[in-house]
């Protein structure tokens, strides 16, 4: 394989680590403070899309046809959209359920992931077809011998580490980021200190969200297509993704999503005979890793009390 | 005062019961115009309600508690009546087929999940390793298909023994990881394999015994001739019988005890010598053993397997019939699954919109009756038994 072939598929590979990184980032988050894990992500990530695609038809619409504009617009509807949903999930489905069993939490959201996956496609005009999404990021492109480097991409990545490294400053330098750690840690001595415990779960929910929705734009942006599908894979690999790198940790979450994009990618490049199965490779050695390293990779750092 | 004594709860609030159930599934399957199903449907939902308003329920369920070996004699003659009384309607016994076998896998999950608290998100995939058995043997090998159920079950069980370090070593959501893992590559492998098919998947070949093939309508006389459906029907219901027996007796051993204690609290249960892996390993293999048979009757009774029937999302199905009849009781997960597919196949107009409406009435369960339907009740050694 020469030089340029292989930027290209470490390129594809770091794009897609970092769109399920996000994703796990927000499993991860919502794990950290309330213990759950919010099934329901994935499709929020689809509803952000979805809203962002709404979004531009309306502001094309308006008669505005900067592509920046638009976009800038897109980002803001949706990621603040998706924000109120999310609190409104934790508010009235994830909450109520805190007693419950853990698989009970599990399976409402699981169950109002379908809700909306199947509004966005009986209620979204014609939503059960793939929608063509706008290219609005700038199309230059760099040759570099067979490496198309393309400006678009690296703008997204770039959006993409910015947004991470933010959530990072957020969580550890911030006084907000102190009582989401807070809670995270215990809820009860973090209510004792004056935290307002339902207010930061639902701040934390609105945060991981509004990653989801920012997650949803890059993959329209990335493929140029969206469809009421594409959630509940990328939910269901950033839920892999966060678990083997560790629930809780965010470090885990970003390590895990870069993990499973690049054993796509190796299974896509060892395997040149049989790509296809390339998913059985990565999920195969999700399972391997779940062996070895039971509690993921990065792992927990509470020991259980008996 | 005289001491209250108790009273032997009598057998006729199940048994009317019972039949209620019967005459109102003979109706729903009956009819076709679409506002008296959703007429039926709502009636039962109140008819439910009021029952419950009334207090009628807690003689059921007492009859239910005290005598149920001679109710779960009557309930397997109810079904017979059912499918007597369509013993010429294909659609309306595949249904039953259907709800007969999905009982059959759900009891394996319950086992699993109600019994030793060892979650599997896969069930689908093992219910889908069953019918891809039954696909190949059925059409490759002259291994007699009465076998090849069993087969299909062992298959099941050894495929997901493959599974076992990892569940074995995970707890919660980790463990459930691995299921889901395991649910997502089985269908991608599936997908690309062209052997087995690929995405259009192959035929099954119906069950056969000693020449008998069971793909033929039986005729009785000149004049009655019985839907093929009733072969399978009876082999289904057969199995079922057992598999509920399994479960229940399986439950009231000292076996259930240990699996409840295990599932309750592993390490008290290892404090009091229980054997966490052993226990775990036979609810993980049993449960993947009788949705391995299951699958592979139903595949035979579809005559045709594909990647598309046994997804992620049907698995997730299979859980949430379980919690929406009431985790670690049969009786619930037999009623749940008729609800689940019964209702969705008989209200076409809304075809479109039922995925949706099934998500939103298990998300209503899930936040006014988390328990279930039929929550499981206390454990009783010896039914009928009071001191």
């Amino acid at each position: 394989m020469n030089a340029g072939l292989f930027a290209q598929y470490v390129m594809n590979g770091l794009m897609l680590g970092m769109m399920y990184a996000l994703v796990a980032v927000g499993f991860t988050l919502f794990f950290g403070v309330l213990d759950v894990i919010k099934f329901s992500h994935g499709d929020v990530l689809t509803v952000g899309a979805f809203t962002a695609l709404a979004t531009y038809v309306a502001v094309a619409a308006a008669g505005v046809v900067s592509p920046a504009l638009a976009l800038v617009a897109m980002l803001i509807v949706a990621t603040l959209a998706m924000a109120a949903l999310g609190m409104l999930i934790a508010r009235y489905l994830v909450l109520p359920l805190r007693g419950a069993p853990a698989i009970n939490t599990l399976l409402i959201t699981l169950m109002l992931g379908t809700v909306l996956r199947e509004s966005v496609r009986l209620f979204y005009p014609q939503g059960a077809n793939p929608k063509p999404f706008p290219a609005l990021l700038p199309s230059l492109s760099v040759n570099l011998g067979s490496f198309n480097l393309r400006l678009d991409n690296v703008l997204m990545l770039a959006a993409g580490v910015l947004i991470i490294v933010g959530v990072q400053f957020l969580l550890n330098r911030t006084k907000l980021g102190l009582a989401i750690r807070a809670v995270a840690q215990d809820e009860e001595t973090a209510r004792t200190m004056g935290i307002n415990f339902t207010a930061i779960v639902l701040i934390t929910f609105a945060l991981g969200s509004a990653l989801a929705a920012f997650a949803g734009i890059m993959n329209g942006l990335y493929y140029n297509e969206i469809n009421f599908g594409i959630g509940l894979y990328l939910g269901v690999v950033g839920f892999a993704a966060a678990i083997i790198g560790g629930l809780g940790s965010i470090y885990g979450a970003i390590l895990g999503g870069f993990l499973f994009a690049a054993l796509q990618t190796v299974g896509a490049v060892a395997l040149p005979w049989a790509s296809a199965y390339k998913d059985v490779f990565a999920f195969a050695v999700v399972i391997v890793i779940m062996a070895w390293r039971p509690t993921g990779l990065i792992r927990e750092k509470i020991s259980e009390r008996v | 005062m005289q001491p209250q004594r108790a009273t032997r709860a009598s057998l006729v609030p199940g048994l009317g019961a019972i039949a209620a159930v019967t005459a109102y599934l003979i109706a729903l399957l009956a009819v076709e115009k679409q506002p008296i199903i959703i007429g039926l449907l709502g009636a039962g939902i109140a008819g439910t309600f009021a029952a419950a308003w009334l207090g009628m329920l807690r003689p059921v369920g007492r009859s239910f508690a005290e005598c149920e070996d001679a109710l779960g004699g009557y309930a397997v003659l109810a079904a017979c009546v059912v499918a007597a009384a369509f013993y010429d309607n294909h659609f309306v016994l595949l249904l039953v087929v259907t709800v007969l076998l999905y009982s059959v896998a759900t009891l394996g999950l319950n086992i699993q999940f109600g019994y030793a608290g060892v979650l599997n998100f896969a069930g689908a995939s093992f219910f889908g390793i069953g019918a891809y058995t039954a696909a190949v043997l059925n059409s490759h090998t002259a291994i007699p298909p009465l076998l090849v159920p069993l087969i299909g079950g062992l298959l099941a069980a050894l495929i997901g023994s493959s599974l076992l370090f990892p569940v074995l070593r995970t707890r919660g959501h980790y463990a459930a990881v691995v299921t889901i893992a395991f649910a997502l590559l089985l269908r991608t492998f599936l997908e690309v394999n062209d052997v087995l098919g690929g995405p259009q998947g192959m035929q099954v070949k119906g069950m056969q015994i000693l020449g008998w093939s069971f793909n033929d309508n039986i005729e009785i006389g000149k004049h009655l001739e019985l839907s093929f459906y009733m072969n399978y029907f009876i082999v289904s219901l057969l199995l079922l019988v057992g598999a509920f027996v399994l479960v229940r007796r399986l439950e009231r051993s000292w076996v259930g005890l240990n699996l409840d204690a295990l599932r309750l609290d592993e390490t008290a249960a290892s404090c009091f010598g229980l054997d966490i892996a052993r226990w775990k390993i036979t609810a993980f293999l049993l449960g993947n053993f009788l949705i391995g048979i299951a699958g592979a009757l139903f595949g035979m009774v579809g005559g045709f397997v594909a990647p598309n029937n046994y997804t992620f999302a049907d698995s997730l199905i299979l859980v949430s019939i379980l919690l929406l009849g009431g985790v670690g009781n049969p009786w619930g997960s037999v009623a749940a699954t008729a609800i689940v597919v019964i209702i969705p196949e008989k209200l076409q107009t809304i075809q479109e919109y039922r995925f949706l409406l099934y998500a939103l009435i298990v998300i209503a369960v899930l936040l006014f009756r988390p328990e279930g339907l039929l929550p499981r009740p206390v454990r009783q050694y010896f039914p009928g038994w009071r001191p």
